[in-house]
């Protein structure tokens, strides 16, 4: 049962934006997988809603003659997970888009809409934090581009303007060129469930060492993050079940979990600890490194 | 004996109306000008209601009427689908009122609306004001037991709903003889039936004034019976339809929705009013499954002999009584014709606490007392020495056992034929071998339990069971039934057990699944693996009845002795030859037309069904654990079954496809979580609650041994429930015996996995 007091359909980005600054009370609807659940939960009462579904142009994924890869906010995971340049060029994104949901949730959630809706637990999230992605934010006043790192401001809260809508994600070739990544969902189910902890790794080796290593998080904190300690340390390491267990030893530092009831503290950085080390042994491999023992 | 039609794969009767959509659910009766009833819960899971003001939820535009306790009838009912009893001390439990004004668990029912829309029905929940005294919520046995505690209701002390046990032979002496005696203390956890339709009705009120009830139930005759006692009208003033059902599994073996259905339309002058509920409320206001604590002690000889076990059980029924009483009763009986114990002392205690109302659940208390029962009998091998196979094999207490208490007999028993071949399925033995000695964090390992469950509830409940069959001028028939197909595909095996009396192919034999009171022959329902085995009795009866007056008919028409004359592929045929004597159609046009001696042949028999048939099986299940993550995983599983004579192989491996992926969320991730101090429930939704996907659900081995039944249609034994029993136990002792380590409560999941491997230092 949803309480709908109004709904419009935007044919345009500029109309979108325009509607948007006339009516700061419209509430963008994109695939509404995460919408429509908090309107049935009686989250948002007599809620107006702008749809931005007809926006064409904001689905496209496509490479940019510098190497830079445009994800547009409007992308399904569907699509994602089928891109033949997302397979090709950062495969551990491909892995968390159908990782998500089911196939029905994936044909319609958007890569945008799993951002703006600010969870931990966004299956995107800590690829597109491994991978320094920016968000392109455009309102009637401009437009801005913010690394994703900053746009989680707490729990479901992330730093979206009145006014703004998010238009496209942005990873520099820099980010993406000559890494391995790999991402793995933790949780119970093999399909439609949260994640208890997920992990996105991406590195970069040469000869037998480290030469890069980036650890994103989901559900080890309020909000996804990035495991800076781990990331000093195994720059230059020598690629070892050693090194491997220190990583995932410092990456828990960076955490900040809770017990709840649906996991103990305890548990889950016993997880980050395992999974960071196995996420990396295969992103290893997939940066041209030897496979560890 | 070699049939036609019984035995083979037909394709379901409902198959095609079910994928084109065509088929009708409750949901699907819309009417004009349907008004919309929902009910307001409870904050408190134990709080008294010392005043509530509807007056805004009134004044709101589209409110058609608000209830409280104080507007409906003070008439305290039982909700459990059980046949009536006339013997006042053998009914269920009256402890409801179709709201009540003491909350008895977070969500219990105090206020209603019905409105022109959902919205507004919402709207108006918001503005009913209530006051509550809040009460200590007690959210355990152990607390409700608890010296000093408040009772949930007045009248029953202690907490305890009912604590009658039994006691067969003296384990006493039997411990005395023993060699060995072994305890062990078990745990299962509340789970939700989760089928896929919620709960739903819609009722309203005929031009005479009738309540007419449109639901989603298993047992629409009980429903008819209840809604009428907690409305105190004559029972014939209530009329219930089951339209096509999206599943119940037990949950709707109970009568949830319809009580409050029916007051609604009377408080709107009978106009239609659809009472729907949410998974959220679905979850908490209909049953779950009871949780039970086990202590088991059993003597056990040298030789490997079981002697004499002694189970203390405490369950914990939530709430309201519904099935509890009988549900400990239930699980201290069905396990009974399994193994040869000299003696068994069997103390249960069924507990009301402050959490929602547990009711039946496929299997009917059997999954828990299996579940700790098997794990205790592993636990006794592992200690001893014994082959888990061996030892098991060697207690069977096989054919001819006689139940001390019940007097049923089991006339058929394959069990030992069911473990030898499970044990060639999962190749137990190539595997140990291989499994003996693992390191790393990997690790595989082979489990097994066994099961015996009964068909229907004689003795202790009535087994009466209506057919009709009426012959068409084409020679087609209809069959009526009472018995409700919930999905498990109960109309398609009777339409098989039809034709094949009466010659017909299956497209002569046009089912009327829809039960409606008014109209269907009396049955009970759907429940306690009871349909293709009791109401298959009927139906036989029935068609048999047809063809002897089809063959009498023909008597009439040709000279020729009936005795002399058989039915087959829809002609008479002489009996000795099978010489064509005339086609089946024209002998019904006969019945309808001939000017002298026309007479439409039917059948409307009952059948009182004083039998019961112990069926039987084994899980073997083999397991792979992440010691790392606490992940275990169902790599192989097969469940092998003896339930008799099987009707049709296709539905028979379906139920046991459902079954154990019931068990495997059984075992592996399904909880409902409550918090502790105020009964709050955590986890009310399909997200949170983890039933498992078809992802992770591996695939099921299904095999069958056909035993002869002799006192069953065709040679039948129940199906329903039994798959979803020993998948857990099963899987409890492949983890076992791949990490030594004893998991003795539902479920395994890898928060609770971790935790035991920490404690046991593999992690
Ligand atoms: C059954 C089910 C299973 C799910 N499983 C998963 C899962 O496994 N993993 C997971 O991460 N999530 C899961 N989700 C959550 C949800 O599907 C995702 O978060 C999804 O990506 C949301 O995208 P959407 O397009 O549906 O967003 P919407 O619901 O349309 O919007 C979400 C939020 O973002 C805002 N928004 C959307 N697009 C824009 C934009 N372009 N600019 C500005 N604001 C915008 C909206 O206003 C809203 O606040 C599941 C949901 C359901 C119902």
């Amino acid at each position: 049962m949803y309480n709908i007091k109004g709904y419009l359909d935007a044919c345009t980005v500029s109309e979108a934006i325009e509607l948007l600054a006339q009516n700061p009370n419209l509430r963008i609807i994109a695939g509404g997988t995460d919408v429509l659940i908090k309107m049935q939960h009686g989250q948002f009462q007599e809620a107006e809603l702008l749809s931005i579904r007809t926006l064409e142009s904001m689905a496209d994924i496509k490479k940019l003659e510098d190497g830079t890869m445009i994800i547009g906010a409007l992308a399904t995971f569907s699509q994602i997970f089928n891109d033949p340049i997302i397979q090709a060029e950062i495969p551990a994104l491909a892995e968390a888009a159908v990782s998500m949901g089911g196939p029905q949730i994936r044909n319609i959630a958007t890569i945008g809409g799993n951002i703006c809706n600010g969870a931990t637990s966004a299956d995107s999230a800590s690829t597109l934090f491994a991978l320094n992605a920016s968000l392109r934010l455009e309102s009637k006043t401009g437009a801005r581009l913010v690394p994703i790192r900053e746009f989680y401001l707490g729990p479901g809260k992330v730093d979206l303007k009145p006014g703004e809508i998010l238009t496209e994600f942005r990873v520099a070739p820099e980010d993406y060129r000559g890494f391995g990544g790999h991402y793995i969902k933790f949780a119970a189910r093999k399909a439609m469930d949260i994640a208890t902890l997920g992990v996105s790794v991406m590195c970069k080796v040469a000869a037998k060492t480290l030469t890069e290593v980036r650890i994103g998080l989901g559900v080890a904190g309020p909000t996804p993050l990035r495991c800076v300690e781990a990331e000093e340390f195994a720059k230059g390491q020598e690629i070892s079940k050693d090194t491997l267990a220190q990583i995932g030893k410092l990456a828990v530092k960076s955490t900040n979990a809770r017990t709840s009831w649906r996991a103990s503290k305890e548990y889950r950085e016993h997880l980050v600890e395992e999974l960071v080390q196995r996420a990396l042994k295969t992103a290893i491999v997939r940066a041209g490194g030897e496979e560890l023992a | 004996m070699a049939f036609s039609v019984v035995g083979k794969s037909v394709q379901r009767v409902d198959a095609v109306a079910k994928v084109t959509g065509k088929a009708k659910y409750t949901d699907d009766f819309y009417e004009r000008d349907m008004l919309v009833g929902k009910i307001l819960r409870s904050p408190y899971a134990h709080a008294k209601v010392k005043k509530i003001d509807v007056s805004k939820a009134k004044a709101l535009p589209g409110v058609e009427a608000v209830l409280t306790y104080w507007d409906v009838p003070h008439l305290k009912f039982a909700t459990a689908g059980h046949p009536y009893a006339l013997d006042p001390s053998h009914r269920d439990k009256e402890d409801r009122f179709i709201l009540t004004d003491k909350a008895r668990f977070v969500g219990d029912a105090v206020a209603a609306v019905v409105a022109t829309d959902e919205l507004i029905a919402q709207q108006a929940l918001q503005l009913i004001e209530v006051e509550y005294e809040v009460l200590e919520a007690l959210t355990t046995p152990e607390k409700a037991l608890g010296e000093g505690a408040p009772l949930i209701h007045e009248d029953c002390e202690r907490n305890i709903l009912a604590a009658r046990g039994y006691h067969i032979g003296d384990v006493e002496a039997s411990f005395a003889e023993s060699d060995y005696v072994i305890e062990g203390e078990y745990e299962t956890s509340i789970v939700q039936h989760c089928h896929l339709e919620n709960h739903i009705s819609y009722a309203r009120q005929d031009s005479d004034g009738r309540i007419i009830i449109v639901s989603s139930t298993q047992i629409p005759h009980i429903t008819r019976r209840i809604v009428a006692q907690a409305l105190g009208l004559p029972w014939g003033r209530v009329r219930v339809l089951k339209p096509y059902i999206g599943g119940g599994f037990g949950n709707k073996q109970d009568v949830c929705v319809e009580p409050l259905n029916a007051a609604m339309t009377l408080a709107v002058g009978g106009r239609p009013v659809k009472l729907e509920l949410s998974r959220e409320e679905c979850m908490i206001d209909t049953r779950t499954r009871h949780a039970f604590k086990f202590k088991m002690k059993t003597g056990v000889s040298k030789a490997g002999k079981l002697k004499g076990i002694q189970i203390e059980a405490i369950s914990n029924t939530g709430a309201y009584a519904s099935h509890g009483h009988s549900i400990a009763m239930s699980a201290g009986t069905k396990f009974r014709p399994l193994y040869a114990f000299e003696s068994i002392k069997y103390d249960p205690v069924t507990v009301y606490t402050n959490l929602p109302a547990a009711g039946a659940m496929r299997g009917y208390g059997v999954p828990q007392i299996q579940f700790a029962l098997e794990s205790h009998i592993e636990d006794i091998v592992n200690k001893l020495g014994f082959d888990p196979i061996e030892f098991r094999r060697r207690n069977l207490a096989g054919v001819g056992y006689v139940d001390p208490l019940s007097k049923n007999k089991v006339y058929s028993n394959g069990l030992a034929e069911c473990i030898t071949k499970g044990k060639e399925l999962i190749r137990w033995e190539e595997k140990q071998a291989g499994y003996s000695r693992q390191s790393g964090d990997r690790r595989r390992g082979l489990g097994l339990a066994c099961f015996a469950y009964a068909s229907g509830t004689h003795p202790v409940g009535l087994e009466l069971s209506g057919a009709r069959i009426v012959l068409n001028q084409d020679g087609s028939v209809q069959l009526q039934i009472g018995a409700t197909e919930i999905g498990q595909g109960s109309d398609t095996v009777f339409a098989q057990m039809a034709a094949e009396v009466l010659g017909l192919p299956m497209d002569m034999v046009h089912v009327i699944s829809t039960q409606d009171t008014d109209i269907t022959p009396f049955d009970t329902g759907a429940y306690a693996s009871r349909q293709t085995y009791i109401a298959g009795m009927a139906v036989k009866k029935a068609a048999l009845e047809v063809k002897e007056k089809i063959l009498n008919f023909v008597w009439g028409m040709t000279d020729i002795p009936a005795e002399m004359l058989d039915l087959k592929e829809q002609n008479v045929v002489y009996k000795h030859s099978g010489e064509v004597v005339l086609p089946l159609a024209e002998v019904a046009m006969h019945t309808y037309y001939d000017t002298v001696f026309a007479q439409p042949i039917t059948s409307d028999t009952s059948n009182n069904a004083r039998v019961n048939a112990m069926s039987f099986g084994v899980t073997f299940a083999e397991v792979e654990i992440d010691l790392k993550t606490g992940k275990i995983e169902v790599k192989e599983i097969f469940n092998v079954h003896d339930s008799g004579k099987i009707i049709n192989p296709k539905l028979a491996e379906g139920q046991v496809h459902g079954g154990v992926s019931m068990g495997i969320g059984y075992a592996l991730s399904e909880q409902m979580l409550f918090d502790e101090e105020t009964g709050k429930p955590l986890n009310n939704n399909l997200l949170d609650y983890k039933l498992p996907t078809i992802m992770d659900t591996p695939d099921i081995g299904v095999a069958f041994v056909e035993t002869e039944e002799p006192s069953g249609a065709f040679g039948v034994k129940s199906l329903g429930e039994p798959p979803a029993i020993s998948p857990a136990p099963a899987i409890r002792n492949a983890v076992l015996a791949a990490t030594g380590v004893k998991f003795n409560r539902l479920p395994m999941n890898p928060q609770r996995v971790f935790e035991k491997f920490k404690q046991a230092g593999l992690i």
